[in-house]
């Protein structure tokens, strides 16, 4: 029984890294209807970041922590425009694959960037793990989760209150329409981009003490965040936090009480499951349109 | 359904092709790369058939490769089957998962559709690894038994890549045939407008599904090659990198386009071997040159390259009529 | 408008086809009668690059001292490397290309068990002696007369595993181990030697190599009352695994595999490494040997080169290919530059001192290494020592 409580503490800390990757891919659907397939990426590149800044240059968190959001903000900006917005024929199958390239492309970058090697950063407080009943939790993990419900807590404040996110959301539901009131979509897409980019890097930068980091490491963690995305359902944001908690904490429960060898399967097995039986998702606000 | 005489000659000069390359290239890693490029051609015309006629995409293509692969593998190494009877068992295996997988997942659509395919993808290479005691796990599968036509070894050098290639010829004619069919016109209804190829009444629903096991075939039989000339297999060639591989084959080199699975897949065998002094810098060419093509040339590069000469054509012949 | 288009396909095809050949044909290089041509595969990139990146350039930097010296019987040594990025299928690729394009004389490598195992054809077809780098106790054995290997192999780790827990007499183990190829192999020791040495395995559990969690694993292990834990993987999942064992306040010892044999694993680990016990080849305590160890002065002096051309810390994986090259040295001389005699060469050693031990080479093993290969080292405040 204390190792139920031990396994649920180990799957929010990887749901919570889930859930914030989830936000980014659902964040962007829902401005874009766009899939990327390069949001690990972003991870990536914000964890790299945060290791170069802080262990390499010694700068102070907070300031690498901005300077590497903006930074991979601008990664994230810089493919939409060249990438996104070039493209002759919108068609979901290209830029699926433009995506594809583009995460190939920044992994491929990153491994001449930062060798392939891994890196660690020190954690965010030098507290010690912190005792729940028979079972320990660790002091990052309570920042993951910390950050996350605030970045969500952000974004809900960023759609229903900022003229922007409301902007964005009129896009989201109807582009067309959008447009015709005055809305930049173009410029609507391109912040999309930046935000969830972002979001990525957010993400990258908050696991990377507790995790391993390396130019390879946003592949798997994308594909899983895009399997959290799809059980929450696509089009809302509080899905994405529930869906990266819940793949986070029955992938645990798996290991726990049944094999190690689950935990790999397990997303996406989730993810077929999903699709099957409620493609909108837990949440799933509105279905995926058809193209 | 006869095929005219100018349809019929880019197989006949393809088959010279092949016979002339196979006699005067006599290196023997040529000989392997040529092969390799065979068996990849195959891989990405299955896949072509499904994404660039039917139009549905595929991001775990590489399962059905590796099911070709690992059953003929299993059956010859562990129950001492011979090749050629574990050929048609692992190509109705392949059809079998693909159709049941096919049934439930084509009801999907765009995004939905891929990410199945993705899901379908990462489990059968769960399968592969986990399940050590049949495929050896991550370590692999050694001792995969060559091809032999009674005590003539065919998985070598020439012999092989006159088998191979042979059988690649051989699909390129049955793909042919059924792109220029009933079949194939319905296919590409599809592709345009599902719902418009309803309303005249394509069945499309038991259409992909024939589609995607058709394909499914076509990898299962690539992948039985495949283990047959290199005797060993492991679970990180039938991985999601590889998926993506066959979706750029098939992107780069032309969808809905035959010869495009040609071009893409020795294409993409090629780069590698031209840069491998720059190996440090080949995944950020591949990374490029996917985007790159994409972006200006979504119908890849033999479609996209035939479609710029067409627009010119068309412009100067439109020129010449509006002056004269 | 149909018929130029027909054309224009047709020349489309033709031109593909031209270039598909011409494109092979391509920078065939030259080849001196004068140079020995030395292969090497190594995973320089991908999920084994700590592997295959210090072994090319152990493999490069004892390649330019021995043509410093002037090379061997006169001729000059050139490496032709290829990486394989941890793939078989660019490694059997390599590998024939080494031996039908390239004509070298013998081959290095690979960096991993699958690679090896998927060029194992080919070089016995194609009668190329091969010397891999990898751990595999498959590589060499049963014997196949064209394959050698100079990394230890996981069977003795293990014995020196199981040696020193006997002593400490632990009884009740649990096993936790990486889903690759050299988890597996470590796992399927572990569990064959077990009985050997009065040990039961009560808890066997694996992880990713690129999960960042294992507390759900610990504690499932946890539940068995373990005396000890041995977690077998390489970087950086052992050291996640390190971390994870100080957070659930788990103070039974670790041991670990010589997989993070290298200064990485202290630094990913922090201070979770200490107290931590694992099997090495001496090279991560060359200067705490004493004197009259044969391999300290071998030791010292390929540090001291490879630390002073790369400026980055020694590791054992480097050796495996720094000493191929010099069995390869040993056989290549006299043999004229014919690969059957400098097979036998190789398998005629006896008795030389390299980085990963001392080799006894024999027509029935190919590896040629004992249990002193192996020294038990313990991490204590982040640094090796020998465990006593």
């Amino acid at each position: 029984m204390n190792e139920l409580l031990q396994y649920i503490f180990a799957g929010i800390t990887n749901g919570a890294i889930y859930a914030i990757i989830a936000l980014g891919f659902t964040m962007l659907y829902n401005a874009t209807e766009l899939i990327n397939f390069a949001q690990g990426e972003f991870v990536m590149l914000g964890a790299l970041g945060l290791v170069s800044l802080r262990t390499g240059l010694h700068w102070p968190l907070p300031v690498a922590f901005a300077v590497t959001v903006l930074g991979v903000s601008a990664v994230g900006m810089v493919l939409e425009r060249l990438a996104i917005r070039t493209v002759r024929k919108p068609h979901p199958i290209v830029l699926v694959i433009i995506t594809v390239g583009a995460s190939i492309l920044l992994r491929g970058l990153a491994m001449l960037g930062w060798g392939k090697d891994s890196f660690s950063v020190p954690y965010f407080s030098k507290h010690p793990p912190i005792q729940v009943s028979e079972a320990t939790i660790l002091p990052q993990s309570l920042w993951i989760v910390g950050i996350v419900l605030l970045t969500v807590g952000v974004l809900q404040f960023f759609y229903k209150r900022t003229l922007a996110g409301k902007a964005m959301h009129a896009c989201a539901i109807n582009k067309k329409a959008a447009s015709l009131l005055g809305i930049p979509s173009e410029r609507m897409v391109l912040l999309a981009f930046a935000i969830s980019a972002a979001l990525g890097a957010v993400g990258g930068m908050i696991i990377a003490p507790i995790t391993m980091c390396s130019y390879d490491m946003g592949t798997l963690l994308g594909l899983k965040g895009f399997c959290a995305a799809m059980l929450g359902g696509l089009g809302s944001s509080f899905g994405a936090v529930l869906g990266g908690f819940l793949l986070g904490i029955l992938e645990s429960l798996g290991i726990g009480f049944f094999s190690s060898s689950l935990k790999e399967p397990t997303a996406f097995l989730l993810l077929l499951l999903i699709l099957y039986i409620r493609p909108s998702g837990l949440l799933g606000a509105k279905a995926v349109k058809r193209f | 359904m006869a095929l005219g005489s100018a349809a019929r000659s880019p197989f006949v000069i393809f088959a010279a092709a092949i016979v002339l390359v196979g006699a005067g290239v006599s290196n023997s890693y040529y000989l392997q790369l040529l092969t390799v490029i065979g068996i990849y051609t195959l891989l990405a015309l299955g896949l072509n058939m499904l994404m660039g006629y039917a139009g549905q995409i595929s991001l775990g293509h590489a399962a059905f490769y590796g099911l070709g692969a690992y059953t003929s593998a299993i059956l010859t190494t562990h129950f001492h089957v011979s090749p050629w009877l574990a050929l048609p068992l692992a190509l109705l295996l392949s059809a079998g998962v693909a159709f049941l997988v096919g049934i439930p997942t084509l009801k999907l659509s765009g995004y939905y559709l891929g990410m199945g395919t993705l899901g379908f993808g990462m489990i059968i290479n769960v399968l592969f690894r986990e399940w050590s005691s049949m495929t050896g796990g991550a370590s692999g599968l050694v001792g995969i038994p060559p091809l032999a036509w009674g005590s003539f070894v065919l998985s070598r050098g020439r012999a092989y890549f006159y088998l191979v290639w042979l059988t690649t010829l051989a699909c390129f004619v049955l793909c042919e045939r059924l792109v220029n069919s009933r079949i194939g016109r319905a296919l590409r209804a599809i592709h345009d407008s599902e719902r418009a190829a309803t309303a005249v009444g394509v069945d499309t629903s038991r259409l992909k599904l024939g589609i995607f096991v058709f394909s499914a075939v076509l990898a299962a039989l690539a992948g039985f090659l495949y283990a047959h000339l290199v005797s060993f297999i492991s679970p990180s060639s039938f991985d999601f990198l590889m998926s993506v591989r066959i979706v750029t084959m098939v992107a780069v080199g032309g969808m809905a386009s035959i010869w495009g699975s040609l071009l893409g897949a020795s294409l993409l065998t090629l780069l590698p071997e031209w840069l491998h002094v720059f190996a440090e810098y080949e995944m950020v060419v591949y990374g490029l040159l996917l985007m790159v093509i994409m972006i200006f040339l979504p119908q890849g590069l033999s479609r996209g390259v035939i479609d710029l000469f067409a627009q010119r054509h068309l412009l100067s012949s439109l020129a010449k009529r509006l002056k004269g | 408008m149909r018929h130029r288009e027909a054309m224009l396909k047709t020349t489309l095809r033709i031109t593909l086809l031209v270039l598909m050949v011409g494109g092979l044909l391509v920078a065939t290089p030259c080849w001196s009668q004068e140079t020995y041509k030395i292969g090497g595969i190594f995973s320089v990139t991908g999920a084994q690059s700590f592997l295959g990146d210090p072994e090319k350039k152990s493999l490069e930097m004892a390649i330019d001292a021995i043509n410093a010296k002037g090379g061997i019987d006169g001729h000059r040594l050139e490496a032709i490397i290829y990486d394989d990025e941890g793939d078989p299928t660019k490694a059997v690729n390599a590998a024939t290309r080494l031996i039908s394009k390239d004509n070298v004389l013998a081959i290095i490598g690979p960096s991993a068990t699958p690679t090896t195992l998927a060029i194992i054809p080919v070089v016995e077809e194609a009668k190329v002696p091969l010397i891999s780098c990898a751990a595999g106790i498959k590589i060499t054995e049963p014997v196949k007369p064209w394959v050698f290997k100079t990394a230890q192999n996981d069977v003795l780790a293990v014995a020196a595993i199981y040696n020193t827990m006997q002593k400490k007499e632990v009884k009740k183990v649990g096993i936790l181990t990486v889903a690759n190829a050299f988890g597996e192999s470590g796992k399927e020791q572990l569990l064959a030697q077990a009985p050997k040495f009065g040990m039961e395995i009560v808890a066997n559990e694996s992880f990713d190599a690129k999960d960042t969690d294992m507390t759900a694993q610990l504690t499932k292990m946890r539940t068995t009352k373990p005396d000890a834990i041995i977690c077998w993987g390489t970087n950086p999942g052992p050291a996640v695994v390190a971390k994870n064992m100080r957070q659930l306040n788990m103070d039974i010892p670790l041991y670990q595999s010589h997989g993070v044999a290298s200064g990485k694993f202290i630094e990913l680990a922090g201070e979770a490494a200490d107290g931590i016990v694992l099997p090495t080849g001496k090279i991560l305590v060359a200067t705490l040997l004493p004197e009259t160890d044969a391999q300290r002065p071998v030791l010292l002096s390929y540090i001291k080169d490879f630390e002073g051309r790369y400026s980055m810390p020694v590791s054992g994986f480097g050796g495996y290919a720094y000493d191929a090259m010099g069995i390869l040295e040993k056989a290549l001389k006299g043999s004229g530059g014919n690969r059957e005699k400098i097979r036998e060469g190789i398998e005629k050693l006896t008795g030389y001192v390299g980085v990963s031990g001392t080799f006894n080479f024999s027509p029935q093993d190919h590896n040629g290494l004992g249990s002193d290969a192996f020294v038990m080292v313990q991490i204590s405040n982040g640094t090796w020592q020998l465990l006593r």
